[in-house]
């Protein structure tokens, strides 16, 4: 099963190491993993992304509290919550083409925006679930793309429940 | 008034109550050991190794229930402690240890000196700290001392670059501290204490199962309180060895890949497994698949990670060992509730007849002229009326220490179980020497081992330690000649020990006293002139046993506890 893990962590150098080790150390697998300062500049707030068994999973909570640095946390999918990945997208539009109008159509079907534009490519930016993102690339076609990048996924509760001290 | 880096670290140390600093100076670390030596509160003691200091630290710690303080230079300074440190972290002992850094301007630069040391031992430390400004250090050391020895104990590593103990600062020690990030969980849930209680009652075949966190809570007391009033059977991990009396009629032995039969054979028979501060360690289970297959179980432990880990359980209960065993003799009490005698009789009946087949029997005739190794412990047990401190180093002898040394009391069997560190014994024995002064303290060890931190000779003479080193010397690396000879055929790959010191001289040239002893008759009486005649003295006794002596019983590779290999 797929779960995303928030946590809440001292804003340290070595944090984020301490928890990358930890899932090397353990086998555990990571798909994801942002991590930036929080309101509170003093903590982190890093969504990870991970897949397991129920106990591996149990595991995998239990000894991220055990981190020293690690304040809080909560697995977003034991309730219902919203996740979200950012992706900026090159892809060849050359100028005046069928091509070109095309990229901006499907753009704007998938409510991206073109975020920067020469007269041989659209740079797009695009923000929803990983499925919405890989539906873009698969309908762009990748003989149209030169390059992507992806935030990973950052999630956060639905309704009044939040991850706070 | 402003005090320099060094001299708030060692302050920072008196505050704490530090008697012993166990370390080895170099360049990271100078001003700090002129610090050290403008002062007369912390005693440190001179290691010929690295290793050595965390543990003898270590040794300390168990022995004493005080937190072990190791202090090394930069770079091979730090590497060289990573054994000792890996080695407290498995059996989760309480340790601080400093390193030395190079200056803050030249980290990263790939200094003289220099390693990441926070990155080396990030896996194997509880936590770590690199400390960037003179006013974070009294409080950065005032959370490690708080962070090794509460909740799970476990070894926490300060790095402090040079520049740092030249700089000044005002000086204030924290008396408390407060981390919003660490709360360990102390108290157990009552509901599920109630719960455990209720199924203890109901047991027709109980079993205690009782590992290193009985030891490390200091709660032996109340654990042999409570099971005497119930009168249910207990063993022991190899970790929990002492927290109730070997001697007792309740006691079976230890468990595990070479624990007794009685203990294998009751866990794997029982119906209710109360598991307290043990963690299900893969040498105590055997095969999972086949472990406690009729078993209802409670597990009491401070880590809730490591409940649940290993193998699933009906009552989880995180908390300190020593306030959930009081909770529950406290519930026992008020309930007067008591198990049902006759019941009770009948698992007793099962498990004596299992004891009756006397797993640990030797041949102690010794009609051969060679001397039995098991028959050097019961000796040693028998010299030292079973009240020495023993540490061990790993492999043969330190099963037959386990099997054979009766401890009636508990913090004495000092021995690396979690990770199994050879050269372990030797520097062990001299913290527990200096935690107890006036005790006797026996290293057990082999002819492989003992060469691992042979150099500590010359520390246990300059500070006048007289630990009793009974070395089982059968010529041999005696487990792992014993894995090939059961798994491999006797193909004695690099098991043989080549070109053996000559321990009697080698003692000597340290300014000990070696004694060899060859026959077994000779055995005793060599124990006694150790331990009467050279009482104040180092002894290294040489004792040479018989190769051909293996560790039994034991279960093989991918066995239950039920599939035992008798002698």
């Amino acid at each position: 099963m797929r779960h995303i893990i928030s946590i809440l962590m001292e804003n340290e150098a070595g944090a984020l190491s301490r928890v990358a080790g930890l899932f090397s150390a353990r086998g555990y697998n990571i798909e994801s993993l942002t991590v930036a300062a929080t309101e509170d500049p003093s903590l982190s707030r890093m969504t990870l992304v991970t897949r397991g068994s129920d106990q591996i999973i149990e595991q995998i909570t239990k000894q991220l509290n055990k981190l020293i640095d690690v304040v809080k946390l909560i697995d977003l999918t034991e309730g219902p919550h919203i996740e979200r990945e950012m992706m900026l997208v090159k892809v060849k539009a050359a100028a005046a083409s069928e091509a070109r109008n095309e990229i901006n159509r499907l753009a704007g079907i998938f409510r991206g925006n073109i975020i920067d534009v020469t007269s041989n490519s659209y740079t797009i930016e695009l923000t929803g679930t990983g499925d919405k993102l890989d539906a873009f690339i698969q309908a762009v076609g990748n003989e149209e793309i030169l390059e992507t990048v992806r935030s990973g996924v950052s999630g956060i509760s639905r309704g009044d429940k939040s991850l706070s001290l | 008034m402003e005090l320099t880096g060094a001299e708030i670290f060692v302050r920072c140390l008196e505050d704490e109550g530090v008697e012993y600093l166990f370390g080895y100076p170099g360049g990271a670390v100078l001003n700090i050991y002129d610090a050290i030596y403008k002062q007369d509160k912390v005693e440190h003691i001179l290691v010929r190794h690295e290793q050595a200091a965390t543990h003898a630290a270590d040794g300390y710690a168990r022995s004493s229930g005080k937190p072990g303080v190791v202090i090394v230079t930069s770079g091979p300074g730090a590497t060289n402690a990573v054994t000792g440190i890996a080695t407290a972290y498995m059996d989760s002992i309480p340790m601080v240890v400093f390193t030395g850094q190079v200056p803050t301007n030249m980290i990263g630069n790939d200094a003289f000196q220099e390693v990441d040391s926070v990155g080396i031992t990030r896996p194997c430390v509880k936590h770590n700290f690199l400390v960037k400004d003179v006013k974070d250090l009294a409080e950065t050391v005032k959370k490690a001392f708080y962070v090794a020895t509460t909740g799970r104990p476990g070894p926490v590593v300060v790095d402090i670059p040079k520049d740092i103990t030249a700089v000044k600062c005002e000086y204030h020690y924290p008396k408390r501290i407060k981390m919003r990030s660490y709360n360990p969980v102390v108290k157990g849930n009552k509901r599920q204490i109630i719960k455990a209680v209720d199924l203890m009652m109901s047991a027709t075949r109980p079993m205690v199962y009782t590992g290193g966190g009985v030891i490390l809570d200091r709660a032996a007391k109340p654990l042999t309180e409570m099971t005497r009033k119930l009168g249910f059977p207990i063993t022991n991990t190899l970790m929990g060895l002492g927290a109730y009396p070997a001697t007792d009629k309740q006691f079976l032995g230890m468990l595990g890949m070479h624990g007794t039969y009685e203990a294998n054979m009751a866990m794997h028979n029982c119906d209710v497994l109360i598991a307290i501060g043990a963690r299900f360690d893969d040498r105590v289970t055997g095969n999972i698949e086949k472990f406690c297959p009729t078993a209802k179980i409670i597990h009491v432990d401070i880590d809730p990670a490591s409940i649940a880990k290993n193998v699933m359980v009906d009552v989880p209960i995180v908390g300190g060992v020593n306030n959930v065993l009081k909770e529950m003799m406290a519930l026992l009490d008020e309930s007067k509730l008591s198990p049902d005698k006759d019941v009770l009789a009948e698992w007793w009946q099962q498990i004596e007849e299992w004891r009756a087949v006397d797993c640990l029997k030797y041949d102690k005739d010794m009609e051969s002229g060679l001397i039995k190794p098991q028959y050097v412990i019961e000796s040693l047990y028998n010299v030292t009326k079973g009240d020495a401190f023993v540490t061990s180093d790993v492999g043969q002898h330190q099963m037959w220490a386990a099997q054979f040394y009766k401890f009636d009391k508990p913090y004495r069997w000092i021995n690396s179980g979690g990770l199994g560190t050879m050269g372990f014994g030797l520097p062990a024995a001299m913290g527990a020497q200096l935690a107890n002064p006036k005790a006797t303290v026996a290293c057990v060890t082999g002819e492989g081992s003992i060469q691992m931190n042979i150099q500590e000779l010359s520390t246990c003479l300059q500070y006048g330690l007289p630990i009793k080193i009974v070395c089982l010397n059968n010529r041999t690396l005696g487990m792992v000649r014993q894995w090939q000879e059961f798994f491999y055929q006797g193909r004695y790959s690099m098991s043989y020990m080549e070109a053996i010191p000559d321990f009697v001289k080698l003692a000597e040239s340290y300014g000990h006293v070696g004694i060899r002893v060859e026959k077994p008759e000779d055995v005793l009486p060599a124990m006694e002139e150790a331990m009467g005649k050279y009482k104040n003295r180092l002894v290294f006794l040489d004792v040479v046993t018989d190769q051909a002596e293996n560790v039994y019983p034991m279960i093989p590779n991918g066995a239950g506890l039920n599939e035992m290999i008798l002698v």
